[in-house]
């Protein structure tokens, strides 16, 4: 039984009890606890099911390499899956339920899996569940899918909230225990901006576990005090609860902050992530202890030797009342004696080597403990909880040789150096034989921008065990006096992969190596066996190491025993890629405070306001919001959209044209410059003058449109589609930054700066002239010209210019104007009838003028010459950007589809998108084709339905009648006409 | 031909019988033999394009002195990295006539092979959250039910039916309807590789692992062997399926390829039960997921701004595709992302891949699969192989290297914003 003991614990505060439940029943730890602590001095071992056989499994380790131990933690909209909870800080009131089990933990059916375990080997899927063929996706996975997958679904939407923040440092020393404190202090002395984070809530790691005595006093003491001493210095920066998650190109660090988990609703952010560009990483992380493969090794009971040791000395919990230790190694016998210093009882310590002499474990034989030199478990008893081992000769088969009663396990094969952050970037790893370990190779660390090494690693990171070689290996590479301590020495480790050594199939399928995963010995020599030489396969083809802990205790174990089935050595077989997060990360963390209404920034114009009290549906454009319609009272959006149209044809009517992008382009070589970007030539448009623009891609096609304005002898304005402004400004910086960088040419977007109102219909000159201030009559400004001034007390300028066939004003001012000048228009328009007009009634005035529109006429295949352009596109330029890609062969042809107006013949209105078809099938089967439409509406001006389209010879072929086979079998007759359906001769818009 | 000359066949039953001894006598599911000096056909990479072209070359054609050349592992570039979704959903004819053709082979792919790829065609949805984006959906209904190839558009009811976690109304970006791909899904994308593999093998090809091309000789135009770190190797014919690394392959046989290299992202989250049954594209916002057997939600972002080699994950794609799916799915965001990557894929002007002839007699190149390959392999194969054994195919016809000077582009950006 695991119970609480009646004193010690350094981290817990026994007058602060907390109340906590788990699958609904009711218990109590202490403040410092975490839940994993909590529930193990509640007598609680049995946490959940394994993913594959549903085996009972309980915890095996005291931190993030936790495989087993996973909750749901919290309810409703704080609920949580898979959460681990040797890493969970004990709350009041944390609700904890265990995971992937049906009806219940104790009773699961699942498990029956695991009876039939030796026909589920590794890869079986792969094999079988082919027949019939349907079955796979109908009955077999979706019986695989509900007894995998783990947590529970979170239903609601997250309560919390996420903070984004931005760090810099000289050094970021990763690691609060005795190596990172000391490379952080040596560093702080230096007077570098240093920042020092560690993942738990306590600085010290495992030294004050390991009664570890530094510069003659206990490590306890000495870390206080250099945490203090560190908290003195202004250049460091101290950060718990903070987990470096991953390292990225050149220096770039993401750290993991918990902040509110363990104080859930207290209204401060959940987690804050940090991005920290570091000119330097020293990784300080430690080592993990790594589990030896016996057969049962995974029963509840069994747990690292270094975890057990933390349960009794850091939160006073004994994991069992009778513990037998098993190693390969001399570290394992100080949980031995930290057993027995809290009074329990050790049945004796098994150890693989044949003989075991030195410091530790004679201190362990002095407490009169049984040390079986040479001698490894067979098997573990037991099933939903250890009751006793059977031990062999580890260099045998097997067979029993005593039987020794226990209810806990303490397991250590070495120890594992995290090499996590090493790996991310690029860090190469070398082989230590005789610590058995991958470490770091300083011969080649990652490297940052300017080829140099940007990550030191120290302590046991780097392969150090002792807190001599810790200290010392701190010292060599940091600078400094290494502080005295009173390591002993230690006996060398003997590499233990399988336990015992002669194991027979039977018992490798009884040898976990992944916990979680349920991979065992018996799968990877199968993978081996099958082909499956390369560590990725194996991993792939078992699952070895891809669960949630990502082979934290499993990789290595694992890949010793491929290299075994392999006959090569370790470092012949090599690791798996090391991938960020190092432990798993928040989605909403990663998302930050981008959600909801500021998911992304939402982009309104100065008459936002406006347009929402006055009916305006939005629709986004790129990340501006746009008026689509003005609905009024009862009124649908189309009958809207047909009443803005008829009343700006027959009135007058008002569009925000804010959006549309703003390009200034100004310099001696401006001219130049927008003669390369633009099809037509802007470099001879006299001042005061405006000329509409096409501009291409370097592979001919049309990729925007708008009109340009020549400001002055040396300044342009570019008008941009809504959509298009900033990639069109981005354009435009490419051409100047990385080709002709030597032209003087300054752009700007201005976009913002101005607010931009289009007066459209035969009553808009009366509008303006209403307003007053400026001259907007025929002679005084004439079309395509443009004119700066006051109108109605605003500073405007005054574009004629129309996208709707009408008598058309533009009037920008400065965005501050913009709504004052909005409403005047709307009270001077009033008498005129104006009323406003959203997107798609601009839309359908435009097409009903025949004028294309980017992203409808366009859609990234197109050419100017395929819609009847080249009017915009000057015969004299040497070149312009597109030229040469139009000039080949596929683009000069006449069989390309070309731009027409289309109509049905019944007046319907064609659908979106549909292909006109022609005769016969090609080499493929598909069916011919020879046009589609590219936009189409009811025009209420001419109350019938009229489109355009891309047709092949289409200009040719007017007045005949082609096919448009639509939805249901139903085809759509539309004769080919003139794209332009209403005032050819323009006599509404030049008046 | 039949496949499994020498291949013990997979079943339940075999399992059963093999459990008697523990599996102690399973076979390899593929050999590793040294190459020998010559073989009739030399594929470079040992990619799901690779060996399904040596796959179908040996079924189709009864070529079966085909070694298939590997550099890493057999199926460790972006055949082993990618997130599974297959679909057929192209606007463009000659688009949609391969992966098609792909789709409905993946349909008995387990059985042609006889090994699981756990093809699971359970549907895959396109968000349409702009107006923009309705039409362009609509048009590609139209324009797949000419091509046969089986979609339609569905209106916000019938998504949040098929999508239950959905955030139909999200404050930016309401959902408008979707394209639906009733067969389109997932598959396990290293079974693919290794059914193909493991049948390559079994027909007496070599597939010969960690062994990279260093050189390609040719006499007179025609190519008549390769370097490799295991030394030369001559072949009648040499299909280049290097996906990222096709330029550098071109260029040791003296041509270029209008190839760049780019970084793509993706990640999962940790397990979680059931919760979400189809594939979901969100293209406004840039992300798409669906639900792996194991339980995880895998995700998708897009390609990083640079080119480059290294096959790491960045961050900041995954930010801003976390950010979209959490206003798409707003339940993910007390999940957990438990591991990102990157893979390099090779993206053409276009978009589109190449399955081509060379200025070299008898050598083929078949690549620029970029961010969408991975539902390709096996109509890809099945077409490079008929291009290789023929010298034509109706389904290479269009994917010509020669088609970017002529301008003759095959551009699917229109249809999404990125092509998976
Ligand atoms: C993150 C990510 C997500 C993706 N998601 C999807 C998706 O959802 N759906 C989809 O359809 N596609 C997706 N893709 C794309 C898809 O993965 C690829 O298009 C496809 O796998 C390419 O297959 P391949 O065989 O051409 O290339 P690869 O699998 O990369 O194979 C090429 C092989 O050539 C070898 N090689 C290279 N040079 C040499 C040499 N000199 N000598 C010998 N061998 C060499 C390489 O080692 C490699 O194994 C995704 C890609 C990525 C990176």
């Amino acid at each position: 039984m695991s119970t609480r003991l009646p004193k010690g614990g350094r981290l817990i505060d026994r007058t602060k009890p907390l109340n906590f439940t788990f699958n609904g029943r009711r218990m109590q730890g202490y403040q410092g606890d975490t839940l994993a602590s909590a529930l193990l001095g509640a007598d609680q071992m049995l946490l959940g099911r394994s993913f594959k056989y549903h085996r009972p499994r309980g915890l095996v380790a005291s931190g993030a390499e936790e495989p087993n131990a996973l909750v749901g933690l919290g309810t409703g909209s704080r609920f949580e899956p898979n959460q681990r909870v040797t890493t969970t800080e004990l709350f009041e009131g944390a609700s904890a339920a265990s995971q992937n089990h049906w009806p219940s933990l104790e009773f699961d059916v699942g498990a029956i899996n695991n009876t039939f375990g030796r026909f589920l080997p590794g890869g079986f899927y792969y094999k079988t569940f082919m027949f019939p063929r349907f079955a796979w996706k109908h009955v077999f996975e979706p019986v695989i899918r509900q007894s995998a997958g783990l947590g529970k679904v979170p239903q609601d939407r997250d309560a919390d909230r996420y903070e984004y923040a931005y760090g810099f440092a000289d050094l970021v020393v990763v690691g609060g225990g005795v190596a990172g404190l000391a490379a952080a202090l040596q560093a702080g002395k230096e007077g570098k901006r240093v920042l020092l984070i560690e993942q738990t809530a306590h600085w010290g790691g495992r030294a004050p576990v390991d009664g570890v005595e530094i510069d003659g006093r206990p490590a306890e003491d000495w870390v206080k005090a250099t945490v203090e001493a560190l908290g003195k210095m202004a250049n460091v920066t101290l950060r718990t609860r903070t987990m470096a998650s991953g390292l990225y190109d050149h220096g770039y660090l993401l750290a993991y902050e918990r902040i509110g988990d363990h104080t859930p609703g207290d209204g401060r952010p959940r987690h804050r992530l940090w991005r920290i560009r570091a000119g330097h990483v020293v990784t300080a992380t430690g080592a993990i202890e790594r589990p030896l493969s016996f057969a049962g090794n995974d029963i509840p009971g069994v747990m690292l030797a270094g975890a057990v040791r933390d349960y009794v000395v850091n939160w006073a919990v004994s994991p069992g009342d009778r513990t037998v230790v098993v190693t390969n190694n001399d570290d394992a016998y100080r949980t031995a004696l930290a057993l027995t210093e809290a009074g329990l009882i050790v049945a004796a310590v098994v150890d693989a080597r044949a003989s075991v002499t030195g410091a530790l474990p004679d201190a362990v034989r002095a407490k009169g403990i049984r040390v079986l030199e040479g001698r490894g478990i067979a098997k573990v008893k037991g099933t939903k909880r250890v009751t006793g081992v059977s031990i062999c000769a580890q260099a045998g088969e097997g067979a029993e040789i005593e039987e020794i009663d226990c209810d806990a396990i303490a397991m250590s094969g070495g120890w594992s150096p995290v090499v996590h952050l090493w790996s991310h970037c690029g860090g190469k790893l070398i082989w230590d034989d005789a610590r058995a370990m991958f470490r770091p190779d300083a011969a080649k660390p990652p490297t940052g921008d300017d080829g140099m090494s940007m990550v030191t690693a120290v302590g046991s990171a780097n392969g150090a065990l002792t807190a001599d070689e810790v200290l010392a290996d701190v010292a060599k590479q940091m600078g400094g006096k290494a502080a005295k301590t009173n390591s002993v020495a230690e006996a060398a480790l003997e590499p233990v992969w399988i336990m015992p050594q002669g194991a027979g199939p039977q018992l490798k399928m009884k040898m976990w190596l992944d916990y979680q995963n349920d991979v065992k010995v018996s799968d990877v020599q199968l993978a081996a066996r099958e082909g499956y030489h390369s560590v990725e396969h194996t991993k792939r083809y078992t699952t070895l190491g891809m669960a949630t802990d990502q082979g934290k205790l499993s990789n290595i174990n694992g890949l010793a025993v491929l290299s075994d089935a392999l006959s090569q050595a370790i470092p012949q077989t090599g690791t798996t890629t090391f991938r960020p997060p190092y432990t798993p990360i928040s989605m909403g963390a990663i998302a930050g405070e981008a959600r909801g209404d500021i998911f992304q920034p939402l982009r309104k114009t100065p008459m936002d306001e406006w347009h929402g009290a006055n009916g305006a549906y939005f629709e986004p454009v790129g990340l501006w919001r746009r008026t689509y319609c003005y609905q009024r009272p009862g009124e649908g959006v189309h009958e809207a959209v047909n009443r803005e149209i008829l009343n700006a044809r027959e009135k007058v009517g008002m569009l925000d044209a804010s959006t549309l992008g703003k390009l200034i382009v100004k310099g001696p070589d401006a001219g130049r410059f927008l003669d390369m970007l633009y099809t037509g030539v802007m470099s001879t448009l006299p001042v005061g003058k405006c000329r509409y623009g096409l501009m291409c891609n370097e592979n001919g096609f049309l990729s925007d449109d708008g009109v340009v304005v020549r400001l002055s002898e040396d300044t342009w304005l570019c008008h941009t589609t809504s959509g298009g402004a900033d990639r069109i400004h981005g354009w435009m910086e490419d051409w100047l930054q990385c080709e002709w960088w030597d032209w003087k040419v300054y752009t700007a977007n201005v976009t913002e700066e101005y607010a931009q109102i289009a007066v459209a219909g035969p009553n808009a000159r009366k509008v303006l002239e209403k307003l007053g201030g400026m001259d907007v009559s025929a002679e005084g400004l004439p079309a395509m010209e443009w004119r700066e001034g006051v109108l109605g007390g605003c500073r405007a300028r005054v574009y004629r210019i129309s996208f709707s066939g009408e008598l058309s004003y533009e009037i920008a001012v400065p965005a501050s104007e913009g709504l004052a000048l909005w409403k005047a228009l709307i009270a001077a328009g009033e008498e005129f009838g104006v009323m406003p007009y959203g997107t798609e009634a601009m839309h359908i005035m435009r097409a009903e003028k025949g004028f294309i529109m980017i992203g409808d006429e366009t859609d990234g295949t197109v050419i100017p010459q395929d819609l009847n352009l080249n009017w915009a596109i000057s015969k004299k330029k040497a070149d312009y950007l597109g030229k040469r890609a139009q000039e080949r062969s596929h683009m000069a042809s006449p069989d390309r589809w070309k731009l027409v107006g289309l109509e049905t013949l019944d007046g319907s209105v064609l659908p979106d998108g549909v292909y006109a078809v022609a005769d016969g099938v090609n080499a493929n089967g598909q069916r011919n084709v020879q046009g589609r439409v590219t936009s189409t509406y009811y025009s209420p001006t001419l109350k019938k339905g009229i489109a355009m389209g891309l047709v092949k010879h289409g200009p040719d072929r007017m007045g005949e009648v082609i096919d448009f086979p639509a939805d249901g079998g139903k085809v759509f007759k539309a004769k080919i006409v003139d794209q332009v359906f209403y005032d050819k001769e323009g006599a509404k818009q030049n008046v | 031909m039949s496949i499994t000359r020498a291949m013990k066949r997979y079943s339940a039953f075999a399992i059963a019988r093999e459990a008697m001894s523990y599996h102690q006598n399973w076979e390899e599911a593929w050999r590793s033999p040294a190459p020998k000096p010559k073989y009739d056909v030399v594929i470079v990479g040992a990619g799901g394009h690779g060996l399904a072209t040596a796959y179908y070359l040996g079924k189709n054609y009864g070529i079966t002195n085909v070694a298939v050349i590997e550099k890493g592992w057999l199926g460790g570039g972006n055949t082993g990295r990618n997130t599974t979704i297959i679909r057929s959903n192209y606007l463009q004819d000659p688009s949609a006539a391969i992966y098609e053709k792909a789709r409905s082979l993946f349909e008995d792919l387990s059985q042609d092979l006889n090994y699981n790829v756990m093809f699971s065609p359970r549907g895959l949805l396109m968000l349409a959250q702009t107006h923009h984006e309705v039409r362009g959906y609509r048009r590609t209904v139209y324009a797949n039910n000419l091509q046969g190839v089986a979609t339609e558009w569905i209106e916000p009811k019938r998504v949040k039916e098929l999508v239950p976690i959905i955030n139909l109304d999200g404050p930016r970006y309401p959902v408008l309807g979707a394209l639906y791909q009733a067969r389109g899904g997932t598959a396990r994308h290293d079974a693919v590789a290794w059914g193909y593999a493991r049948a390559c093998s079994a027909m007496g090809m070599d597939i010969i692992q960690q062994c990279e091309v260093t050189g390609i000789r040719s006499e007179g135009g025609k190519v008549v062997g390769v370097n490799t770190t295991k030394g030369a190797i001559d072949c009648g014919k040499l299909g280049l399926v290097a996906a990222g690394h096709s330029s550098v392959l071109a260029d040791m046989a003296g041509f270029r390829l209008p190839i760049e290299s780019l970084a793509l992202q993706a990640l999962v989250s940790e397990p979680i039960k059931p919760c979400m049954d189809v594939v979901v594209m969100a293209n406004t916002v840039h992300g798409y997921m669906s639900q792996s057997d194991k339980g995880e939600m895998v995700i998708g972002g897009g390609t990083d701004g640079f080119n480059n080699y290294t096959q790491r994950g960045s961050f900041h794609h995954v930010e801003e595709t976390v950010r979209a799916l959490i206003e798409t799915f707003p339940m993910i965001s007390r999940l957990k992302m438990l591991r990102q990557w990157g893979g390099i894929v090779d993206m053409t002007g276009d978009r589109s891949p190449i399955l081509s002839k060379t200025p070299v007699e008898n050598l083929f190149v078949n690549c620029g699969w970029g961010t969408g390959g991975f539902k390709a392999i096996p109509g890809s194969g099945w077409a490079m192989a008929e291009l290789m054994a023929r010298g034509h195919s109706p389904l290479t016809e269009e994917f010509s290297m020669y088609r970017f000077r002529e301008g003759k582009f095959i551009d699917e950006s229109v249809a999404a914003g990125v092509a998976h």
